[in-house]
């Protein structure tokens, strides 16, 4: 049996995903995708594969006889728009996964931590970026201890639609937020860069962790562990060069309003191609947090056939 | 030309945080903002080279906190304004609520020349806030003019109050600043900046260009001190546009001092046109990347030259420093 699910938001986000759910789950089943723009590529892709559409927002979602039936709501809007978006759906009995930064419910990375919060009624992907390097922080502070890790993600600006663009200050904050939480970092940062060139480059994402407490030998082995591990749903996620390590200890690292700290700097470049549901192969962001809302959603939908 | 003076922006205590790895210390900051208050700079910019909340492994990290900095040099500004930078993707609203507690007067919002539209937020937020507001679009030789000129148009909607023509890679030769700067001017009612780094020794030459058509607002440093060969000088430019007879208001012989006594004997690393720093113009590459570039050639022992001119190819933009070591591994193999 399958569970319904809707989509919020019929940006680049929300139409990878419905791609995706289409194509790749046993488990979901969409039941509509949900735009406000009644011309949006999005939405008349959608009617293009014989989904149901609405150009009213959550409104329209609200109205259709189908809302009854849905059991999970993805939303793909803006941190902005899920805020509204979040207390309609608690009150409708509606399990959601949160792809905006607004970080309403916890934050779940699979590899991390996506089976501590199946009961939630809310959960939140973090960000695109958040779900590339996340992984990689969590992996090193599971063999040492991380006093700082910072990351900068690299996009086509092809790739980051208009959700993203005003919402730019959210993703930084709350991808640091993630770095922290989820990752195990004292103190998290991040960066985003959007690059314009032609043809479109693949999205990058480079990791600095700042460590001590383990061997070189640890921390590879446990990079590529995790990178592994994010391949298994993300087949185009991959170490662009090996870790490249600098001991600071004769000169330690001064990080201002904090003081000295001594350790280890590894710095991990990786690269993240998408499969190319909706944009090219290009827009690794977009498949990353797809792919990995699409895994949590899953995981909710089992639990709630459980039920 | 515009009849009112033009308005110089000095920005040795923010670029030129580039040239010394951010490292500064407050009384130095202290010292050098008095003299250009003394000589009676307009605004005085003063942030991580990269903008506020810049302070990072990517980047490098400042030896105080911005905070710190901004209070410090405010208390010694008397007519002179003060002004922070901030790029979107960076620093955030946050940063910005930050510095106008420490008492800035202007704020600056730069973005890739094609990204405008990620200023919205921030330029809306500053206007909002009473600030100066002043759009950044940033590696400004990458895109032709009339593209230029829908980001700036963008920019100006969201309420800018000047739109800058940025040549963060020092590699807009004289007829390229001109068409620009002329293409703003005509097409926007807000003000129009220029900013440009020394790469290929156009640093004076293009600002009087901009100035001639009809540039409201014009950057400097003093002894040029800013990231890659630097910008513009700022005493030389003084020099130069009181022999064409340009008022500008700003006097020369505090500048000069604050040039040679000052800024000059900081300069660990000559800020020159040298090899590397000619080729970040040639190359049409961020000029904040020559420290980062050079630390990377030593490391992995490769010819500086050869990551440069591929960082340009790769069209590598502003703040992708992580690139810098990611080309020189390439370049070993």
């Amino acid at each position: 049996m399958t569970t319904k699910a809707a989509i919020l938001g019929s940006g680049n986000i929300g139409t990878d995903l419905m791609v995706k759910m289409q194509e790749r789950s046993d488990v979901l089943e969409l039941a509509m995708l949900v735009g406000i723009d009644p011309d949006s590529e999005g939405l008349a892709r959608a009617k293009k594969r014989g989904v149901e559409i609405t150009h009213r927002g959550i409104r329209g979602l609200m109205d259709s006889p189908l809302f009854e039936e849905v059991e999970i709501v993805f939303d793909a809007t803006s941190a902005g728009a899920h805020l509204e978006h979040a207390p309609i759906l608690k009150k409708a009995g509606k399990r959601t996964v949160d792809l905006t930064p607004a970080a309403v419910g916890p934050f779940v990375v699979p590899v991390a931590n996506l089976e501590q919060h199946l009961d939630a009624t809310n959960v939140n992907m973090v960000t695109c970026g958040g779900q590339a390097t996340i992984p990689v922080v969590w992996a090193v502070s599971q063999v040492a201890d991380v006093h700082y890790a910072e990351i900068v993600a690299s996009i086509a600006s092809k790739s980051a639609g208009p959700g993203t663009r005003a919402n730019i200050d959210e993703f930084t904050v709350t991808t640091a937020r993630g770095i922290e939480e989820i990752g195990g970092a004292d103190e998290g940062k991040a960066i985003i860069i959007l690059n314009p060139a032609e043809p479109p480059l693949i999205m990058r994402d480079t990791v600095h962790v700042f460590f001590d407490g383990a061997h070189e030998g640890e921390v590879v082995d446990a990079i590529d562990e995790v990178v592994g591990r994010v391949a298994e749903y993300v087949p185009g996620y991959r170490l662009a060069k090996s870790p490249v390590f600098e001991e600071c200890i004769d000169e330690p690292l001064y990080i201002p309003g904090r003081g000295e700290l001594s350790g280890t700097r590894v710095t991990v470049f990786l690269e993240v191609e998408g499969a190319g549901d909706y944009l090219p192969k290009y827009a690794g962001n977009l498949d990353i947090m797809t792919a990995a809302a699409l895994r949590m959603g899953e995981l909710l939908a089992k639990g709630i056939s459980h039920e | 030309m515009s009849d009112t003076p033009v308005i110089v922006n000095d920005c040795t205590l923010r670029d030129g945080m580039h040239a010394l790895g951010h490292q500064y210390s407050v009384d130095q900051m202290v010292e050098i903002a008095a003299k250009l208050d003394d000589a009676n700079v307009d605004i005085v910019e003063v942030s991580h080279g990269d903008g506020l909340s810049g302070n990072s492994l990517n980047y490098g990290f400042s030896a105080h906190t911005e905070r710190e900095y901004l209070n410090a040099v405010r208390q010694v500004l008397d007519d002179t304004k003060l002004a922070a930078l901030l790029l979107p993707g960076i620093g955030t609203i946050s940063d910005i609520e930050m510095a106008i507690d420490c008492g800035i007067d202007t704020i600056r919002i730069a973005t890739h020349c094609t990204e405008a539209d990620v200023a919205r937020q921030h330029i809306e937020f500053s206007r909002q806030a009473g600030l100066d507001t002043v759009g950044f679009l940033m590696m400004a030789h990458m895109i032709p003019t009339e593209e230029l000129v829908e980001q700036a148009r963008l920019m100006e909607s969201y309420g800018a109050d000047c739109v800058y023509v940025t040549d963060s890679a020092g590699a807009l030769l004289m007829d390229e600043a001109r068409e620009r700067i002329c293409a703003l001017r005509e097409a926007l009612d807000c003000q129009v900046g220029f900013h440009n780094h020394n790469n290929l020794g156009l640093g004076v030459a293009n600002t009087i260009i901009a100035i001639e058509s009809g540039a409201d607002r014009v950057d400097g440093s003093v002894a040029g001190m800013g990231a890659g060969a630097g910008n513009c000088p700022l005493e030389v430019l003084i020099a130069v546009t009181e022999r064409m007879g340009l008022e500008t208001g700003v006097d020369l012989y505090p500048l000069l001092e604050c040039a040679d006594e000052l800024v000059r004997p900081l300069q660990k690393r000559p800020v020159q046109t040298d090899g590397n720093a000619v080729m970040l113009g040639y190359a049409g590459v961020y000029s904040s990347f020559l420290l980062h570039t050079e630390k990377a050639a030593k490391r992995f022992d490769v010819d500086s030259r050869d990551i440069l001119v591929e960082l340009g190819r790769r069209r590598m933009v502003g703040g992708q420093e992580d690139m810098i070591v990611d080309v020189a591994l390439d370049l070993l193999e």
